[in-house]
C-alpha cells in the first residue's frame, strides 16, 4: 500500500491544535506505520513538498507569509483540512479585526497601550507583513474538510484521519469552541 | 377545546386547536430549530429558523406563528429548509464577533448548538467584524454586544415576565442594538430590578453574570497569605 | 348639511370666480423652482395692470410636468407657460392683453398631456388645494353624500368590487375584497388607515396627490369608513412631506367646520374622524404592520402576517389600510360608477395608474395613464425618450422592491400581472428610465444599499443578508469576484427573498435578480477570468 504523505501546518494560531495532535500519544506510532510526515512544525522541513496527500492546517491567515504558504499548500496537496477554529473562523487570531486595519491595530498595541517609548517597530524585511484582515483559510483558498474546535480534541483528529485513511468522507458533526 | 389532525413530515399528528405548528411538532417529537422562541414568551417570528413548508402556501411560514389547522400538511426538514437554516446561522456568525473559544457561554450556548444542529462546518460569508461595546456598568450583570443576536428574548422576558421593560431595541439594520432604558448604561437604568431574567433568557453569552469572564477574575491573595503567616507565627 | 347646501357652496364658488384664472403650481416640485414667489409676483402684476376684477391668480396643485416647472396655465383658454421666472410675471400678465411674450409656451396637445387619463389627478393644477370650496365646486364630496344617503355599506363595497380597483400601493390586492373582509370582521371598533408613507427613491405620486387634492383622499377615507363600519381614520404621512401635512391639516379643519367630517356626517348617523400621524423617516413603516406599530406609538417594525390587519390591526381591532392613490380612486368610482371604471384598463387591472417618470428621460414628472398602456408609449411618447436622443436601455419600476425591464420588453402592457411576469412589479409607481450609460451592477448595488440601510433589523435574512448582498455586489463591482460568486449572489438573493419576514426583505433582491436576468453579461464582464 502507498504510504500517506501527511503535512501539518502552523499558520496564525497558538499551536494548540498541534498539541491536541500530539495528545494522540502512542497512536502516532501507529500512524507512522502508514504515513510519512513530510512537513510539520515538529519536523525540520523548510520547504512545503509537492504531491502531499493530506495537509492539516492550523491557524488563520494573518500575514503575507501565511498567504503565500496557503496557496502553495493548495497547489501541492490533494486534501486540505482546516484544523481548529482559527483556520475555520479566524477565531482568536481574528480578534484584532474589529480594531480596523493593520495601521489601527499597531497604533492600538504599540502607541495607545504600548511601551513608554511608544513607537511602532519597523520590521520590514525581517518579520512577515501583517494583512489588513485576518482571514479564515477558506477565504483564501478552497478547503476540502473543516474540523473546528479550540482545539479539536485528539479523538476527533484521530477520527478524521482514520476516516480519510479508510477512503471515506467524514460526516461526523462538528462543534465550534 | 377541539383537536386538529395534521401531517408533519408524512406523520399524522394530533394537536389542540389554536396550537402553533411548533408546539404540535414538539409534542410529536419532531425538532424544529428555533432561536427567538422561548417557552413562555410571546412569539415574534424574527429568527426565521423555524420556517416550514406548508402545502398550499407559496411562502415559507414560521412554525412558531402558524396555527395548526385540520388536514394541514407540513414539511419541516426539506433540503431547501436545511440549506436556508444553515445559511441563516452562518449569517449570524458573520454578523458580530462570535468567538466560542473566549466566550463565557461556550458549551451551553443556543447559537453554538444551532451551528451543530444545522451542520454548519464553516461560514461562507465575509465576517463583518464590527466594533461592539461591552457594558459592565451594572453591578451584577454585563452585556457584550459582540455576542448579541438580537433575538429580543431579553426584551420580552423583561417586559412580559418581569413587567418592567428595561430592555428594548435602538437603531436599525445591523446597527440595531439592545438598549437599557433610554439608551443609558445598564448600571444607570433606574427601571432595572436586577432580577436577572434577561440573563436567563439570553441564548448566547451576550448577557453574562459579572465575574465570569477571564478579565474580571478577582484574586484575593489575602487569605492564603494569612494562612501562611499564621503557620510561620506558630512555628 | 344637505345636498342643496353642498350645491350652494359650489354655486357661490363659481360665481365668485373671475373670468380669467391664472393657475400657478405651488406643489413641492414647482415650489423648489420658485413657484411660490412666482405666484406672489403674478398677483402683484395683475394688480399693477389693474385687472383684478377679471383676472385672479390661483395657487394650484401639481400639473405633472415637474421637469418644466414652475408651470403656469391660464384658463379658460388653457395657455401653458413653462419654466416661468418670477421676474417674468408682468410679461405673462401682459401677454394676456396681447403683448409680445418670450416665455416658453407649452402645447396642450403634447403627448405628455394628451396621452394621460386623469382620474385621481383630475383636480391637480385645477384647484387651490387649500380651499374646500374649490374642491366642492369641482364636484367634491358628492360621492360621500351619495354613499351615506343613498347606499348601504355593502352596496358601496359591491360597487367597488365591480369596479375592479386593486391596491395602488404595489401589491394589487383587490380593494373591494379587502373592504369586505374588514366589514365582515368583528370588532368593538374598526379603523381606516391611509398609508401615505411613500418612500421609494424616485417616487412622488402620493405626495403630489396629498398636496394637490387633499380632500379627494379625505373623501375616500370617509367612504371607506362608512363601508367598513369604522368611525376613526388615521392618515399616516411621512415627516418628509411637510407641505402635504399642512395642507391635510387645513383640509381636515375645513371639512370638520362644514360637518363633512366628525359627528353625524351629512346629518346621518355616520361619524368619522380623521387624525394625522407623522412618520419619522423609516422606509419600513410603509409596510402595513410596521405602520400600525408606528401609529400605536411602538417601534416601527413589522410582524408576521397572518393575522392580517383586516382582522387584527390597530390595537388589535379590524383595520382597513389603503394607499393614498387607492383611496383617491374611491370618490371618482362612486361618482362615475363601477361600469365606467371597469371599462378602463385591462381584464385584470382596471383604471389608471400614476407614475413618477424620472431618470434619463426628456419629460420628467407625474403621469396618470390607463392600465394596459405599453412601457414604450410611456417612455417614448409621454417621456419623449432620452434627453440626448440615445437609446433607452431599461426602466426600473417599483423602486427598490421592483425590477429592471429591458428595452426589448417595452411592448409589455402595464398591468399587475404582466409586470410580475417580466420580473418586476407594479409597485407604488416609481419609473426610472435608464440609458446605455447606466451601469446595471451599480444600479442593483444602489437599491440593495437602500434596503440594507432601511432594514429594521428584526429578522436575520434581511438584516444580515442585505449587507452580505451589498458586500458581494461591491466585490463584483470592484472586479474582485469570480464567476462562481455570481451563483453565490443568486443563492443569497433566493435566501433573502424566501425567508425574510416582511415585504422589504422579500423584495430587496428583486433589483439584483432582474438585472442578473437581463444584464448578466454586465456582471460577467466585471468578474475575474476563469483560471
Amino acid at each position: 500500500m502507498e504510504r500517506l504523505k501527511l503535512a501539518t501546518v502552523w499558520l496564525g494560531g497558538c499551536s494548540g491544535c498541534h498539541m491536541s495532535l500530539l495528545d494522540l500519544d502512542e497512536w502516532l506510532l501507529e500512524l507512522a506505520t502508514v504515513a510519512d510526515l513530510v512537513y510539520s512544525p515538529i519536523s525540520d522541513v523548510k520547504i512545503f513538498p509537492s504531491d502531499v496527500d493530506l495537509a492539516l492546517v492550523e491557524g488563520a491567515v494573518a500575514n503575507d507569509e501565511h498567504l503565500e504558504l496557503a496557496h502553495t499548500i493548495r497547489r501541492q496537496t490533494k486534501t486540505v483540512v482546516a484544523l481548529g477554529d482559527c483556520a475555520v473562523t479566524g477565531n482568536v487570531t481574528a480578534l484584532r479585526n474589529p480594531l480596523g486595519s493593520v495601521r489601527d491595530v499597531l497604533q492600538e498595541v504599540y502607541i495607545n497601550h504600548g511601551s513608554p517609548r511608544a513607537v511602532v517597530p519597523d520590521t520590514s524585511g525581517i518579520v512577515p507583513v501583517l494583512l489588513d484582515r485576518v482571514l479564515p483559510l477558506h477565504a483564501v483558498v478552497p478547503v476540502d474538510i473543516f474540523l473546528p474546535g479550540c482545539p479539536p480534541s485528539a479523538a476527533r483528529i484521530k477520527g478524521l484521519i482514520e476516516t480519510l485513511l479508510a477512503g471515506k468522507v467524514p460526516t461526523e458533526p462538528v462543534r465550534f469552541g | 377545546m377541539s383537536a386538529r389532525t395534521l401531517t408533519i413530515n408524512q406523520t399524522l399528528v394530533s394537536a389542540r386547536e389554536g396550537e402553533s405548528v411548533l408546539e404540535a411538532a414538539r409534542d410529536a417529537g419532531i425538532t424544529i430549530p428555533t432561536l427567538c422562541h422561548l417557552d413562555g414568551l410571546s412569539e415574534v417570528g424574527a429568527c426565521r429558523l423555524c420556517l416550514v413548508e406548508v402545502a398550499g402556501s407559496s411562502r415559507l411560514l414560521p412554525a412558531c406563528r402558524t396555527t395548526v389547522s385540520e388536514g394541514m400538511q407540513v414539511q419541516t426538514d426539506t433540503p431547501r429548509l436545511q440549506e436556508y437554516r444553515r445559511a441563516i446561522v452562518e449569517l449570524l456568525f458573520a454578523e458580530r464577533n462570535h468567538v466560542c473559544a473566549v466566550c463565557v457561554a461556550s458549551g451551553h450556548c443556543d447559537l453554538q448548538d444551532l451551528a451543530l444542529h444545522v451542520g454548519m462546518t464553516h461560514v461562507r460569508y465575509e465576517y463583518l467584524a464590527p466594533s461592539c461595546a461591552v457594558d459592565t456598568s451594572h453591578p451584577r450583570f454585563g452585556i457584550d454586544h459582540n455576542r448579541c443576536v438580537l433575538c429580543t428574548r431579553c426584551v420580552r422576558a423583561c417586559d412580559e415576565v418581569e413587567g418592567v421593560h428595561t430592555w428594548d431595541i435602538a437603531g436599525r439594520g445591523v446597527a440595531a442594538r439592545v438598549i437599557t432604558d433610554l439608551n443609558v448604561p445598564w448600571g444607570e437604568a433606574t427601571s432595572c430590578t436586577s432580577c436577572g431574567k434577561c440573563l436567563l433568557a439570553c441564548p448566547t453569552g451576550a448577557i453574562f453574570p459579572r465575574g465570569s469572564t477571564v478579565a474580571e477574575v478577582q484574586r484575593d491573595h489575602s487569605s492564603i497569605t494569612r494562612i501562611m503567616t499564621a503557620r510561620g507565627e506558630r512555628w | 348639511m344637505d345636498i342643496s347646501e353642498l350645491h350652494a357652496i359650489a354655486e357661490r364658488e363659481r360665481a365668485r370666480r373671475t373670468s380669467i384664472r391664472i393657475h400657478c403650481c405651488t406643489s413641492s416640485g414647482c415650489m423648489a423652482s420658485g413657484g411660490v414667489v412666482l405666484h406672489e409676483q403674478l398677483t402683484k402684476a395683475v394688480s399693477a395692470a389693474g385687472r383684478q376684477a377679471e383676472i385672479e391668480t390661483v395657487a394650484v396643485g401639481c400639473m405633472g410636468f415637474c421637469g418644466l416647472g414652475p408651470m403656469v396655465v391660464v384658463e379658460p383658454e388653457h395657455l401653458i407657460f413653462e419654466r416661468v421666472r418670477p421676474d417674468q410675471a408682468a410679461e405673462l400678465v401682459g401677454a394676456l392683453a396681447g403683448k409680445p411674450c418670450s416665455i416658453e409656451r407649452g402645447d396642450p396637445q403634447h403627448p405628455f398631456f394628451a396621452r394621460q387619463l386623469p382620474i385621481v389627478r383630475r383636480n391637480g393644477g385645477q384647484i387651490n388645494p387649500e380651499r374646500i370650496e374649490e374642491y366642492i365646486a369641482a364636484g367634491g364630496y358628492q360621492a360621500l353624500y351619495h354613499a351615506v344617503h343613498d347606499l348601504e355599506p355593502n352596496e358601496v363595497i359591491e360597487e367597488l368590487t365591480r369596479s375592479g380597483l386593486r391596491g395602488r400601493g404595489g401589491a394589487g390586492y383587490p380593494t373591494g375584497l379587502k373592504w369586505a373582509t374588514v366589514a365582515k370582521s368583528r370588532g368593538e371598533r374598526k379603523f381606516v388607515v391611509c398609508n401615505g408613507d411613500e418612500g421609494d427613491p424616485g417616487a412622488f405620486m402620493d405626495r403630489s396627490i396629498l398636496e394637490s387634492d387633499p380632500h379627494l383622499v379625505l373623501e375616500g377615507m370617509c367612504i371607506a369608513g362608512y363601508a367598513v363600519g369604522a368611525s376613526q381614520g388615521y392618515l399616516y404621512v411621512r415627516g418628509e412631506y411637510p407641505l402635504a401635512i399642512s395642507r391635510l391639516q387645513k383640509a381636515i379643519g375645513q371639512a370638520r367646520r362644514l360637518g363633512i367630517l366628525g359627528s353625524q356626517i351629512f346629518d346621518t348617523a355616520f361619524d368619522f374622524k380623521i387624525d394625522i400621524r407623522v412618520g419619522a423617516g423609516a422606509f419600513v413603516c410603509g409596510e402595513e404592520t410596521a405602520l400600525i406599530a408606528s401609529i400605536e406609538g411602538r417601534r416601527g417594525q413589522p410582524r408576521p402576517r397572518p393575522p392580517y390587519p383586516a382582522e387584527q390591526g390597530l390595537w388589535g381591532f379590524p383595520t382597513l389600510i389603503n394607499n393614498v392613490e387607492t383611496l383617491a380612486n374611491i370618490a371618482p368610482i362612486i361618482n362615475g360608477g363601477a361600469d365606467w371604471y371597469a371599462s378602463i384598463g385591462t381584464a385584470q387591472s382596471k383604471g389608471t395608474k400614476v407614475f413618477a417618470l424620472t431618470g434619463k428621460v426628456r419629460n420628467t414628472g407625474l403621469i396618470e395613464v390607463p392600465m394596459g398602456i405599453s412601457l414604450r408609449e410611456i417612455v417614448e411618447d409621454l417621456g419623449g425618450g432620452t434627453p440626448d436622443g440615445v437609446a433607452v436601455k431599461a426602466v426600473q419600476t417599483g423602486g427598490p422592491s421592483g425590477g429592471c425591464i429591458p428595452a426589448s420588453l417595452f411592448h409589455t402592457a402595464v398591468s399587475y400581472e404582466t409586470l410580475a411576469e417580466v420580473g418586476s412589479i407594479m409597485g407604488s409607481g416609481g419609473m426610472v428610465v435608464m440609458d446605455a450609460s447606466t451601469d446595471m451592477v451599480e444600479l442593483a448595488r444602489f437599491y440593495v444599499d437602500f434596503c440594507m440601510d432601511e432594514s429594521c433589523g428584526k429578522c436575520i435574512p434581511c438584516r444580515v443578508g442585505t449587507i452580505q448582498l451589498h458586500r458581494l455586489l461591491s466585490r463584483i463591482r470592484a472586479g474582485e469576484a469570480s464567476r462562481a460568486e455570481l451563483d453565490d449572489l443568486e443563492q443569497l438573493c433566493n435566501l433573502v427573498r424566501d425567508t425574510s419576514l416582511c415585504g422589504l426583505g422579500q423584495s430587496a433582491p428583486n433589483p439584483v435578480l432582474s438585472t442578473l436576468r437581463y444584464f448578466r453579461e454586465e456582471y460577467e464582464a466585471l468578474c475575474q477570468p476563469e483560471p
